[in-house]
């Protein structure tokens, strides 16, 4: 286990914490940097509120040592975008009035985005598995489908045989 | 509570008050002064006070649309402030489905009254003469229709009509000759609105409206939400804030086997630990420290004392026996059946469902020079205000002041309070230092007050004419309120743990007058003339029960619904032509179903092996909202739900996207229940306690959801956020009864009950 500050990228900034390295990661973005964007939900990486991007991968932050992210690059909602400069997922969940409480948002516009990354245009299943590890409890699944498919240029609402993920059928 | 028994003069159920003061729209009644719901003190900002709270239903979207189209002001300069029992209007709790129609009604008359006052300055300015008289007439037939006042077109009396020489253009008041007369800050400049409301100037009638229905704003919550910015009250941070942590006594009733003193002394210098009776906890200087102290001295507690928890497998039989209260709901007629017709009997069980909201419970409280200031995201500050002051008799209730913060998802009374009084008993065992208590998942899934599990055992007679002439309904439950600020003991959890404290009130049901509890939509909505509705509250409460989304309406409706179809399919009638017989009287429910049928893609579908349909529908309290269902669900090992279009009639709709948004939500939130969900536990607690234990739907089982919105408005607004979970779970149940040719009573329909209906079914065939 390294000593002395622990360093990595957050948002496109170098930051360093004298957190002890077995720290959960969210504690640190929350409570040691300031951010509000990864929530707790569970601390036990099954609801998906407190994802980040580590080197672009959707992981839970709460379940995640801090020396886990030593040297790697870290982004979180915070980093997607900004009111002014609104990442294109943010921006159609606003215009899809995509969120109930919006507690588990941040997770998934994380999510999302690291699925556009490498799948600009997903099909209608692949968004839905994509999400699968995030749960919403008021039920705005619907409008958050229709928001990835919208900011993926796609139509918003679902081709006829969709069947979002169910591969039974 | 027996049917017909005369209201309690409580706060938070909204019914007629016996007061003695002429019946006000919605909270105005209550809240009378102008100035505790509108300011124009800010130029070119309306800002205005609410007494109800953002659950993330859309509320303050809602009303800043009511107040931007009744002053006609831009949608942007109306700020809506949050709740606060330090300003604005005391709104008892935001439940019920009642937030538009009482706290947008209070709104969009003050609103009407204000602006009626401001056109009166400008009429002096213009020297016009301006007609008023007869408005509180007018006031009064829009109060008695639900409609505004319409006065005849080119009447120069009727102010904003088409005679009116004054227009209103984004806050500014226009003369038809051009002149600019002022705005409403200028005009209202030197105008006291701490007056009570006169009922001078009656609001917009329907046809001169331009933005309820029609207008789609941004959700004012959203953007911060959506950009990680702080909004929540779990983001709060506080200078010196310190990180409480409460260990909870596993069952209502355990004690501590011993005091833990060992193990507190072995907690690290720094954490401060608080043992008073069950309620065991911790405070720290930051939030990691708080939660491995916590996790060290759980470790630790071993509790004793408990009464065994009933049989989890056995919960129908265990409702039915304990000791109960029973009363009368509804009777007309003889119900008592006669010979010959067709006879049907059935009973129906949901088990007990979690709120288990995404964000688990959260408040901060600061404790400073003789002042409580507590931060929540309770739905009722001011009955949680009376029941801090009752838990910590030092401290005077007028010196507590609560603030609405917004939190995660909110259906009901789930642990918001209880988090605050966590966060009041530690803080005033910290004074000067704001103290944040935040609960663990576990806490959110075990300690949190659940929906009563509910028994429904229904009995019908249909004639050889296929007419419903009998219908017996008895339920069994805990009672499903159990919300602070009601009993003379505070109803909170931490306070009720504490040595020599009394016990938590048993949950009551609301009067059914109010929209009911446990036999909220008790009574079908179909036109039967001999029937006996009949309540049984239990008088024990094993697992802590109160308000959950619709209440005793989701089992209820569930099983009217679920029956209906059982008594038409026994003579041989299509569902839907069987209900639509029945509801002659009620054309608005024949609108709901008879609408989501022609509109539905999918009804008349051919449908495959394993593929079922269903429908249902309820108009939610018999006061409320209309809701149709029409579920297209698969059924192999399990259930999937592959369709759910709806159709509901909310009398005039504001937020058009807002009454969609609800619809969709509740219905996807009663497929989960319906589907998958109930709490797990064994003789000494709750077992389900993460999301492993307590499965809540997931994307890929969300189905295909449409909503079809019928706008009246010509009707008052009604709450759209309850009305969809009973004819959901209906629906549901009907659909798989569909697929499998069995019917399945028993929720959640999981394939562990399916399997028993059927087997059920082969041993009765």
């Amino acid at each position: 286990m390294a000593d002395g500050p622990i360093a990595f990228e957050l948002n496109g900034r170098r930051v360093a914490t004298e957190a002890d390295a077995r720290t959960p990661l969210l504690d640190v973005l929350r409570e040691s940097l300031g951010l509000s964007g990864p929530r707790f939900g569970c601390g036990e990486g099954e609801c998906g509120a407190c994802t980040v991007l580590v080197d672009g991968v959707p992981t839970t932050s709460c379940d995640l040592a801090l020396d886990a992210v030593e040297g790697r690059r870290v982004v979180t909602v915070e980093g997607l975008g900004t009111p002014e400069a609104p990442h294109p997922l943010q921006r159609a969940f606003l215009d899809e009035r995509a969120a109930q409480c919006g507690y588990c948002v941040s997770g998934i516009l994380c999510t999302a985005a690291a699925l556009l990354e490498r799948e600009p245009r997903p099909t209608h299943a692949r968004i839905a598995q994509a999400l699968d590890r995030h749960l919403c409890r008021c039920g705005a699944q619907p409008r958050m489908l229709r928001a990835v498919r919208r900011a993926a240029g796609l139509p918003t609402e679902p081709p006829d045989d969709a069947d979002h993920g169910d591969t039974t059928r | 509570m027996a049917a017909g028994a005369a209201p309690p003069p409580v706060r938070g159920f909204v019914v007629e008050r016996g007061d003695g003061r002429p019946q006000l729209p919605g909270s105005l009644h209550v809240n009378r002064r102008l100035d505790r719901w509108l300011s124009f003190a800010e130029p070119g900002v309306v800002v205005a006070f609410t007494g109800k709270a953002e659950l993330g239903q859309g509320i303050l979207t809602a009303l800043r649309l009511i107040v931007a189209e009744e002053l006609d002001v831009p949608i942007d300069a109306v700020r809506i402030m949050p709740a606060s029992t330090a300003r604005g209007p005391d709104e008892g709790v935001t439940s019920g489905s009642l937030s538009v129609q009482d706290g947008g009604g209070a709104l969009r008359h003050a609103c009407a009254e204000v602006r009626g006052m401001a056109r009166a300055r400008a009429a002096a300015r213009a020297g016009a003469a301006v007609g008023t008289a007869g408005a509180t007439d007018a006031v009064q037939a829009a109060r008695a229709t639900g409609t505004g006042a319409a006065d005849g077109p080119g009447d120069p009396r009727d102010p904003g009509g088409p005679g009116d020489p004054i227009r209103v253009v984004d806050g500014r008041f226009v003369h038809a000759d051009g002149r600019v007369l002022g705005d409403y800050w200028t005009l209202l400049s030197d105008t006291d609105l701490a007056v009570e409301y006169a009922g001078r100037h009656a609001p917009k009638p329907p046809g001169r409206r331009t933005l309820l229905g029609r207008a789609r704003p941004p959700r004012v919550d959203l953007p911060d939400k959506v950009f990680g910015r702080p909004r929540y009250v779990h983001d709060l941070r506080l200078p010196g804030m310190l990180h409480g942590r409460v260990l909870r006594a596993p069952s209502l009733r355990a004690r501590l086997a011993s005091p833990p003193d060992a193990a507190i002394a072995a907690l690290p210098s720094g954490v401060r630990a608080f043992v008073d009776g069950g309620f065991v906890a911790i405070v720290a200087a930051t939030s990691v420290d708080a939660d491995r102290a916590a996790a060290r001295l759980r470790d630790a507690l071993a509790w004793t004392g408990a009464p065994a928890l009933p049989d989890a497998h056995a919960l129908p039989a265990y409702l039915r026996a304990a000791p109960h209260e029973a009363s009368v709901v509804a009777e007309r007629g003889d119900a008592t059946l006669p010979e010959g017709g067709t006879v049907l009997a059935a009973e129906y069980f949901k088990p007990y469902l979690a709120h288990a909201s995404i964000g688990p419970s959260c408040a901060v409280a600061h404790w400073d020079d003789g002042r409580l200031e507590v931060w929540t995201h309770s739905q009722g500050i001011h009955n949680l205000r009376d029941d801090l002051a009752k838990a910590l008799p030092d401290v005077p209730r007028e010196r507590i002041v609560v603030h609405h913060v917004e939190g995660a998802g909110c259906y009901g009374h789930n642990g918001a309070d209880d988090v605050a009084c966590d966060a009041a008993l530690l803080a005033v065992r910290c004074p000067g230092a704001p103290v944040r208590v935040a609960w663990s998942r576990a806490d959110e899934l075990a300690h949190a007050p659940f929906g009563s599990a509910h028994l429904v055992a229904l009995h019908a007679r249909v004639d050889d004419a296929g007419r419903i002439t009998h219908w017996r309904h008895a339920h069994w439950s805990n009672g499903y309120s159990s919300r602070p600020g009601r009993a003379p003991v505070p109803a909170l959890l931490g306070a009720s743990q504490r040595e020599g404290a009394p016990p938590l009130p048993l949950p009551i049901d609301p009067p059914t007058a109010a929209g009911g509890g446990s036999q909220r939509n008790a009574v079908p909505g179909y036109a039967v003339p001999n029937l006996r509705v009949t309540g049984h509250r239990l008088l024990e409460m094993p697992l802590r029960t109160s308000a959950m989304r619709a209440l005793g309406a989701f089992a209820n409706v569930f099983a009217i619904e679920s029956f209906v179809d059982e008594l038409a399919g026994a003579v041989g009638e299509d569902p839907l032509a069987f209900r639509l017989r029945h509801l002659a009287d009620d054309a608005r429910a024949r609108a709901v179903l008879e609408t989501v049928v022609a509109r539905s893609r999918w009804w008349r579908d051919a449908r495959p092996e394993g593929v079922g349909r269903g429908l249902a529908w309820a108009r939610y309290k018999l006061s409320g909202a209309w809701c149709a269902v029409l579920a297209r669900v698969r059924v192999g090992e399990s259930v999937r739900v592959l369709d759910l279009d709806l159709a509901v009639d909310v009398g005039t709709v504001v937020d058009r996207d807002g009454v969609v948004a609800q619809i969709e939500g509740g219905a996807v939130q009663a497929t989960s229940w319906t589907l998958k969900e109930q709490v797990a536990f064994d003789r000494d607690g709750v077992t389900s306690t993460g999301w492993a234990s307590y499965p809540v739907l997931r994307f890929t089982e969300v189905p295909r959801v449409t909503v079809h919105v019928i706008d009246r408005p010509d009707e008052p607004s009604l709450g759209a956020g309850e009305a969809a979970q009973g004819p959901v779970a209906a629906a549901l149940g009907n659909a798989v009864a569909d697929a499998l040719g069995v019917r399945v009573r028993r929720l959640p329909l999981t394939t562990e009950h399916l399997l028993q209906a059927i087997h059920a079914d082969g041993e009765g065939a």
